[in-house]
Order: structure tokens, then sequence, then C-alpha cells
């Protein structure tokens, strides 16, 4: 089953048509009074980078925070990631008990936590995997180094990005999804 | 530019002189604003884009920047290229375009050359470009660059014919091949009769127009004629080995003509430096005609562009089949019409 | 062509390829030329040898390989959750269409259904990624063609596709969303309004398109005629798709194949074209793009409620057995032949991906063409690089 289409005016005439109004949405974008001031900066599709800035959604992956006192070592992480980016080290600590009157815990305690964003693919396996909630999605995304060695983020600074986890969306009608909650 | 229009006497070496300097601004300039206003601008805004901003307010340095960074390139010459063809080539193609802005006038007595055969002259050497094209593609020792240099030489002499033609309706109604002569004629025509407006030549000469605009469009190697650079097939054409300086050449060549042509067509159809209505010998019109012409151009420029921005390009055998068995045979006609008109009226 | 001839030219391409002097072999019947790995008009590095006559083609030969990335062998050695996010890189344009067959032979082996919701979201997503592939399919054949201002609207008009997938997944190109047994997150709070926003924004942008390119003369004049394929040799040659549909077989893996996709639940139709030429291909897309559109808008009408996740175990390991699912991607017929032991990851994944086979079809094609043909035709054909080189 085809359709060929016809077109009404020349195709050569609506194609010139086309850039012609897209020319003047881009040169005359306001209605009402100003409408003959030419403001292309507001009728055009770009963005100027750095003076003005996108803001990418709450769930973008811009670069993952680390709240450190939920990590118990678990390293599944670690396993996890395709391009084992993440180096862990720790080491086993006995903590108080937790009442007075019980037996000493032996707890992992993380000495080492570096993620290597020049080898990080951002696919959030890690994230997803981690079953202690100490892992979170970013949206920040400037974080360009002039050195590679600098874009490996240790402990400190991945908790520092903690401080711009968004909280998590409400879900659409009809989900059965519980919205988590971000430690802070 | 004759002496009295400085009120001072000018030996015949340094009016020379004055003319050279001034024709190179003059293609430097023209060549600046189209790239600027069509190509930074027009063609941005056209595309729901903004173009350069950064250099300079609004990008207006651009070029600038643009030709510094090409003048301080490195000059690479292929090793199996002829390597004085290869450095004439962009030289030869410039030279054209100062040929041809040489002969437009800008007001009543601002011209560089006023020849009695203007326009043929300038038919004649808007082919020097050809020459140029041809020696870049086969100097430069690549087979892409080769066949871009083929495709134009076939493409701009099979398009000359529909210009030259169209013209020949022009020259039948001014009675003159002297630009000036074709500005006057215009100014001070009338259309069957009615003279408010003067006789612009896109009135009667509508289909000459409509086939020169077209041809101008090939002879421009413009979209949709551009098969010689058709950019994703052949890189960049005959260009493709051409880098630095040498390239430069190239790229204001390119604009230049466009805007050499533009006043070409303005002056031949749009009524030129003149408005109807003016006084055509006065010395103000030394300092109106250029900016009057300025805007005719940038008219025509712009209908270049915007069709060059629009379309998808043309085979070569298709381009070919239009010129021979639809341009030449509607400029013909023309002719036929133009006579039969002129004689009866 | 002699049996020597032939094995010299390939002594020639193989020492030309290893990077050495560039010989050409100037024989009297032609300049071979190189639309080599480094092109504007091959969708990355594709690598053409072309034998010309002048401006016709006497001989063509492809050479594709230049971007292999050893997919197969590395999903010997990955996790599934970490071969679902290494996928989305082989289509990388329509990324989530390559999740979804894998995910559907895994979900085959362990005899696990998606619940309707996810299902629903899966095709959503779907069909966005066949729409902001075949957009930028759209914008590029302008530029192949010469008109550099559709490419301009494509680009302006997915991203905001690409918004809507960035806010549901969190990746504009990997979205690395699909999970064995359903999704990894539902969708967020006003993303159905949105999507039907942007679908608007897609319909006007094919209005756009038809105007500027497909109702275009010149455009006409390039592509139609150029490059026919006749049904039989499409066929013989495994052509899929767009491509298939363009020849006149009306044959569809949405419609006529039984993954788990909700395709069959709302209402669409299969476009194809009896002309078989390059116009037919990529009239075809045009029309698709604009059926996808209905299709996001009916799917995200109807969204049933429920869970997003089957009940799977924490730590998947999908039981031993071989299975295979192939699904109807933006680029054709993309399948996964899934052999599994059992493990955390699969044993041997053999991906059978379009464009391989849709650029086989390039030699038989090429024979006598003009040199500006082999772009129409390269263009029109559509493939991705990533897609035949895996």
């Amino acid at each position: 089953m085809a359709e060929i289409p016809t077109p009404k005016a020349p195709g050569l005439v609506k194609g010139l048509g086309v850039t012609l109004k897209t020319m003047a949405k881009t040169m005359f974008p306001s209605r009402g009074v100003r409408t003959l001031v030419p403001a292309p900066s507001q009728g055009a599709a770009t963005v100027q980078y750095p003076h003005e800035k996108e803001t990418p959604p709450p769930r973008a992956r811009g670069v993952i925070a680390l709240k450190e006192d939920n990590c118990t070592v678990c390293m599944l992480c670690a396993r996890s990631c395709p391009d084992w980016c993440i180096y862990i080290e720790g080491h086993k600590a006995t903590a108080p008990p937790r009442r007075p009157g019980g037996r000493p815990r032996t707890v992992n305690e993380l000495d080492r936590f570096d993620i290597d964003y020049a080898l990080c693919m951002y696919c959030g396996i890690c994230v997803e995997v981690c079953p202690f909630d100490a892992l979170f999605w970013s949206p920040e995304y400037e974080y360009s180094e002039l050195r590679l060695a600098d874009l490996l983020h240790d402990k400190e600074r991945l908790g520092q990005w903690m401080e711009t986890v968004p909280d998590f969306e409400p879900y659409e009608a009809g989900s059965e999804q519980k919205v988590r909650k971000v430690p802070r | 530019m004759t002496a009295s229009l400085l009120a001072i006497e000018l030996a015949y070496w340094q009016q020379t002189v004055l003319r050279s300097v001034g024709v190179l601004a003059a293609v430097l300039l023209l060549a600046g604003t189209l790239v600027y206003v069509f190509l930074f601008k027009m063609m941005s805004f056209m595309q729901s884009r903004l173009g350069p901003m950064e250099a300079g307010p609004y990008g207006s340095m651009q070029l600038l920047a643009e030709v510094g960074k090409w003048i301080q390139k490195e000059d690479i010459i292929p090793w199996r290229a002829d390597r004085r063809l290869f450095a004439m080539a962009p030289y030869v193609v410039v030279l054209a375009v100062f040929l041809i802005l040489a002969a437009v006038p800008f007001g009543p007595d601002a011209w560089f050359t006023d020849l009695d055969v203007g326009i043929f002259y300038v038919l004649a050497v808007s082919s020097i470009s050809v020459l140029g094209i041809l020696l870049a593609g086969w100097a430069s020792a690549n087979k892409y660059s080769l066949l871009g240099g083929l495709r134009a030489a076939g493409q701009l002499i099979a398009y000359e014919l529909p210009m030259v033609l169209a013209v020949v309706g022009v020259v039948i109604q001014a009675g003159t091949l002297n630009m000036q002569g074709i500005v006057a004629a215009q100014a001070d025509g009338e259309i069957f009769g009615f003279s408010g407006i003067g006789n612009p030549y896109i009135i009667t000469q509508f289909v000459g127009f409509f086939i020169f605009l077209v041809s101008m469009q090939a002879e421009l190697t413009q979209a949709p004629f551009d098969m010689p650079i058709a950019e994703s097939e052949l890189v960049s054409g005959y260009m493709t080995e051409y880098s630095g300086m040498r390239f430069l050449l190239f790229f204001i060549a390119e604009f230049a003509s466009v805007g050499a042509f533009s006043a070409v067509a303005a002056t031949l159809f749009l009524g030129g430096w003149a408005l109807p209505g003016m006084d055509l010998d006065a010395d103000y019109m030394n300092v109106v005609g250029p900016i009057v012409l300025l805007v005719k151009i940038m008219l025509v420029s712009f209908v270049v562009f915007w069709v060059r921005f629009t379309y998808p390009r043309f085979r070569e055998d298709q381009l070919q089949q239009l010129a021979w068995k639809f341009l030449i045979p509607l400029s013909l006609v023309n002719i036929l019409a133009t006579m039969a008109l002129k004689v009866a009226w | 062509m002699t049996v020597t001839e032939r094995q010299q030219l390939a002594y020639v391409d193989a020492q030309a390829a290893e990077g050495r002097v560039n010989v050409e072999l100037e024989t009297d019947e032609g300049m071979v030329i190189n639309l080599g790995p480094q092109h504007p008009a091959t969708h990355g590095t594709l690598r053409i040898t072309a034998k010309l006559d002048g401006e016709q083609v006497v001989w063509a030969d492809v050479v594709p390989g230049y971007m292999h990335r050893g997919y197969e062998k590395l999903t010997e050695v990955r996790t599934y959750p970490q071969i679902t996010t290494l996928v989305n890189r082989i289509d990388w344009l329509g990324s989530f269409a390559n999740e979804v067959p894998f995910i559907l032979a895994a979900e085959r082996l362990m005899e696990i259904e998606a619940p309707p919701r996810a299902r629903h979201i899966r095709t959503i997503l779907f069909e966005m990624a066949r729409i902001a592939n075949i957009v930028l399919f759209l914008g590029d054949l302008g530029v192949q063609l010469g008109a550099v201002t559709p490419a301009f609207y494509a680009f302006r008009d997915r991203e905001h596709v690409l918004d809507q997938i960035e806010a549901v997944t969190g990746g504009r190109f990997h979205p690395n969303f699909d999970r064995i047994g359903g999704l990894r997150d539902d969708l967020p709070k006003g993303w159905v309004a949105d999507t039907k926003a942007v679908m608007a924004r897609i319909r006007d942008f094919c209005d756009e398109v038809e105007a500027l390119l497909f109702g275009n003369e010149i455009f006409q004049a390039r592509t139609r005629g150029v490059g026919v394929i006749p049904p039989e040799v499409a066929l013989s040659y495994g052509l899929t798709g767009a491509n298939l549909r363009a020849t006149g077989v009306d044959w569809d893996l949405r419609r006529d194949g039984d993954v788990g996709l909700a395709h069959r639940e709302v209402d669409w139709r299969v476009w194809t074209h009896p002309d078989g030429d390059s116009f037919a291909r990529c009239w075809v897309r045009l029309q698709e793009t604009r059926e996808a559109t209905g299709i996001v808008d009916q799917l995200c009408d109807g969204l049933p409620g429920g869970p997003i996740m089957a009940k799977v175990p924490r730590i998947i390991k999908v039981p031993a057995g071989e299975a295979y699912v192939a699904t109807e991607n933006p680029l054709g017929v993309t399948g996964y032949y899934l052999v599994s032991k059992g493990d955390l990851g699969p044993f041997r994944v053999k991906i059978r991906s379009a464009s391989f086979s849709n650029v086989s079809i390039v030699p038989w094609l090429l024979r006598g063409v003009y040199v500006p043909d082999i772009i129409t035709i390269l263009a029109s054909l559509y493939f991705i690089l990533g897609d035949i080189d895996r």
C-alpha cells in the first residue's frame, strides 16, 4: 500500500517558505508590542553556554555521590562495574557493642573509595546494586579537569557531591513504586 | 573616479593606484559583509541557531579571527602536486572577481572603469574563474579534486550560455552594452508608457531575470549547483588540498564573486545605483549611489543564499540537462519576445 | 575481472589498509577511488572501494570492520546488567532498542514475563528510540544530498525526544534502563504530558521535512529511480526494516513477530512502497516516524497501572538454554541469540545486527551508478557503523 504524496504547491517554493518561516521565527520570536524587535538570542534554539546553562532533569546521570556512613565495604559496586573503575579498600575493625553489656561487633571501615571518571561509563549499575543506599546520582556535570589524574574522585570529593543530589521525584499516576528518600 | 570628484588633478598613474586600492577594498569589504550577514547570521537564523557570538559583539569579529587563523597556518602542498599551478590557481580565481567588480558603476562618477562594452566585458572575464578551478583540480594530484575540477568546468561552461542569452534581452531593451547606459535606461525608461518607477528590467525582463539568477547560482557553484564542491562526497572538491592562506583566497573569491555577480544583476535588472525619481547627475549621488547599490546587492545575495541553504544539490547530468534543455531554449524564446515587443512598441 | 586482477587489487587494498603508501592501480578500465574510512558520506568508519569509469562505478566493494569492538567476545565475560549497558552502544542513535531483544531473550530463558506497565513503557521507549534514530536519518539525508538546513531542524527537534528519555532513564543517549523482569524505575510525574507535546513537535518536524526535502523536485530527481532493489533480491540479501518494506514486501516484526512488547495492543499500520528506490526507502522511514509518534501517544493514553518489575531474585542467573529473540529495531531486524549455561553472565551471545545485512547489498547495488548516486544510495540504505561492526 503506497500513497505517494502530491504536493499542493511546487516543492521548491514550499521549501523556501519553510526556511524563511524559520528565519522569521528565530529573529522575531516575541508577540505583542515587541513583534518587530529582532531578538534572535531568544528565538534560536541555541543555549549560549557558559553564559546560560541548561538544567538537566533530576534523574540525569551526572556524577556519583557517596554517603560514606552507609557504606559497609561490601564491594558489590566495585564488582559489578563493567569498567572496574571503582577502587575500594577497607579493613575490619572492632566497634563498641550496640547496647551496654553486649559483645563488641566487627565492622568494615572504609579506607579508600575512588571512582575514576575517566573510565566510568555512567551506566549506574553501582548505584543500583548498592544494598545500603550509599551511592546516589547527581545531575552535576561541570567537573572537567585539566589533568586526567584529577578525574579520580576520592572519598571526600564523592562525599561533597552528596550536597548536589536532588530528592527523588514523585512518580506518574498508576505507578506502584515507592519514592525513596535521600539520606542527608 | 574622475579627477573632478576630488577637485584636484591626479596623474594617470595616481588614479590607477587609487582605483586598484579601491577595487581591493571593495572586494574585501563586500566579501566580509556577505560572509558575516549571510553565512554567519542568516544561515544560522534559518537553522534556528545563533551562529558565532563570542568573537566581538554578536560575532562580528569572527571573520577577522578566521582570517588570522588561516593566515598563520602551515602551507601544505601535496608532494605530487604541480607546485606552480597549485600556487597560481587561487590567484586566478580571485583575479576574476576583481575584474568583474571593476566594471560595475557605483554612481554617476564613482566607477573604476567605464567601458563601452561593459556587460560584454563582464561576461567575458567571469569565465576566468573556470580556469582557476580547473587548475586547482588538476594541480592537486588528488582524485577527488580532479573529479571536482572536471565537474566544475563542465558546469560553468554550460551555464555561461544561458547567462549571456539572458543578458541579451536586457541589452536589446537598453540599446547599449555600457553599464552606465543600462542604469540610465532603467531610471529614465517607461513600461508601456508608464514612467513612474522607470523601467527596472526585473519587471519587463522577468524571464531573463529568472534565467540570470539560476545561471548565476550555477556560476557561483552554490547549491543546488554545488556538485564541484559536493561536500558530502568530495570533501571539498577542487579545494580539498588547499589550506591556510590559499584556502582563504578561495573563500574570499567565493563570497566576493557572489557580491560581484549580485552587483551585476542589480545593475542589469534592479536599476543599479539609481533610484527612480532621483537626479542622475547630482554629485550627492556619488555617495548615495553606492549605498543604494549595496542594498540591492544584499537583496540579490539574500535570494542566492536563501536558495543555497534550502535546496539539495543536482546531480551533474541533471544539471547539464537543466542548462541545455531548459534554460537555453527559454532564453532564446525570451530574446525573440523581447525583440518583437521592442519593435512593436 | 580475472582472478589475478582481483588478487592484485585485494593485495593493494590490504597494503593500503595497513597504512603504507597508497598505491593506486591505474588500469585501463578505470580509476579506483576509496570512499575511505574517514569520509563525510559514510556514517562512521565504513570503507568502500569503487572502480570508476569516468563517473560510473564499474565495481564496488565494502570493507567494514574499522569499528569492530568485539561485542560478542565482551559478552562472554560480563554479567547481564553489564551487557545491557554495553549493548546500548551498538546502534547508538536508537540505543534503547538494542537492549530490548537481549533482555527479552533472557526473560524467555527465565520464563518470566514483565508486568503490563513495564511492557508498555518498554514499548514507548522503544518507539522513542526509533523516532530519535530516524529523525536524525532524515536530517542527515539532507546533508548527504546537499541541503544543510534539515539537519539542524532534526537535531533541534530530536533534543526534545532525548530530553524525555533523559527524564526517565537519566541518560540521553545510553539509557541502560531495561532489566530482566521489567524496567529499572518508573516514570516521573508529568512525563506523559510532556511526551505527548514532544510527539506533536516531531509530527511538525515531519511536516517540515516533507515540505523541505520530500516535496522538493530536486530531491525527487536525485532519489527516484536511483538504487532500485527488487523484492526478491532484497530478501535474498537479508535486507530488513524500512529497506525491505520499501521494495514492497509487507513484513514487520512488530506486527508479525511475537515478542514481549505492546505493539499488538495499539492501532497502527505498516508502511510499504512498491518502487524500491531511494525515494521509497526515505519515504517509508518518514511515514514510520509519524506512525511511531501515534503509537507513543496511544500507549501513553492507555498506560496501565501496576508494578514496574516482576519478582526476580536479587542475583540473576539465567537458567541454561538457548533463545533467539529478534525485534524490529529502527535500523532493521536486530536479533540476539543467547546461549546460557546458568551463570551470572551468558556463555555466548550472537548479535544479528540489521546494518550488517543491509550493507551486504552495496556491491550488487552500486554497479553502474554514478558517483553522486553512491552517496544517495548509502544515505537511503541507512546504516550505523556500530551496528555493522559491533
